[in-house]
């Protein structure tokens, strides 16, 4: 069995207006030196194979298919092989 | 001839009821409704992605619905030239879908926004404006996420085949950064697909239609629907 973690990220191009009401608040707590606050999601899953290249596959598919949206969204994913 | 709207029903549509209260009880039109889970579209003439939270709105506006047994039949009835309105998050669900192109961000204000609007009729050429005389409408919008992106091509595209159907404007019909409520991109409120029987928009037109509610520009675009959408399929 795998574990997969998956980052999905806004484009760097494209504007986060939640992030940046986050930062207000940053600001408002004192902390200056606080930059391009950017919210993404992370989302865990584990994978029921033993074949990492199969594990691999499923997770990339899924994040194109459903957990990110291709048109504005990028992701990254980790997995690792647990017991 | 009636035509027959099919009204779908995700779990967490809230405005389902109001579509097929506006087509069925004040313009008359034949109306069903459609469970997300069911493959049958029920002869009907007309499909309505009602408004509302589907699925919760989790992960993604209309990301979860997009994938339900009915959004198959859906695309299916789409690519065969079936008429298709999806009405804020109904035209979530369709950009997820990849029948119209593009996709929503939150309000530029973080805010949910529930007001009247008025939207300019850009192109009156579509079987969804085709009877409209006027070329403002003052419909309500009601969502937390209506702000349309596209990369610059898509949106140089959209422009160019005349594509934007509805534009935030103000009540004369002016194009500008104070009658845009979300920040979408041109003023973007609603969109057609290059086949022109795909149409997504973020303003309620269910909402506008009863006259007890003082507002019926909304059935216009329901009338203008009816009146053309025989006529589309000879």
């Amino acid at each position: 069995m795998f574990k997969a973690v998956v980052i999905v990220k806004r484009r760097p191009t494209i504007l986060d207006p939640q992030g940046k009401a986050v930062e207000q608040g940053a600001k408002l707590l004192g902390f200056n030196n606080v930059k391009n606050t950017r919210i993404g999601k992370y989302i865990e899953f584990y994978v029921d194979t033993d074949d990492r290249e199969m594990a691999e596959k499923e997770v990339r598919e899924y994040s194109e298919k459903l957990l990110s949206n291709p048109i504005m969204e990028d992701f990254e994913y980790t997995i690792e092989e647990v017991k | 001839m009636k035509p027959k709207f099919g009204v779908v029903v995700f779990p967490g549509a809230n405005c389902d009821h109001d579509a097929y209260y506006a087509t069925k009880k004040i313009l008359g039109y034949d109306a069903e409704f459609i469970w997300h889970k069911e493959r049958d579209l029920k002869n009907s003439d007309v499909i309505i992605l009602p408004g509302g939270f589907s699925y919760g709105d989790y992960l993604r506006t209309g990301a979860i619905a997009r994938f339900s047994p009915v959004m198959e039949e859906v695309i299916k009835f789409a690519n065969n030239g079936g008429i298709v309105i999806g009405i804020c998050n109904g035209f979530q669900i369709l950009l997820e879908a990849g029948l119209l192109p593009g996709a929503m961000q939150k309000n530029q204000s973080l805010k949910f926004i529930c007001k009247d609007v008025y939207i300019k009729v850009e192109n009156k050429e579509t079987i969804f404006t085709k009877s409209i005389k006027q070329n403002v409408l003052k419909i309500p919008i009601a969502h937390g996420e209506g702000n349309y992106y596209a990369d610059e091509e898509t949106i140089k595209e959209l422009e160019e085949n005349k594509q934007v159907v509805f534009r935030y404007s103000t009540a004369d019909g002016k194009v500008n950064n104070e009658s845009n409520p979300n920040g979408s991109i041109n003023n973007i409120a609603g969109i057609i697909n290059k086949n022109g029987n795909v149409l997504g928009m973020m303003p309620h037109p269910e909402r506008a239609c009863d006259p007890l509610l003082k507002r019926t520009d909304g059935a216009l675009i329901f009338k203008s629907i009816a009146e053309n959408v025989f006529i589309n399929q000879k």
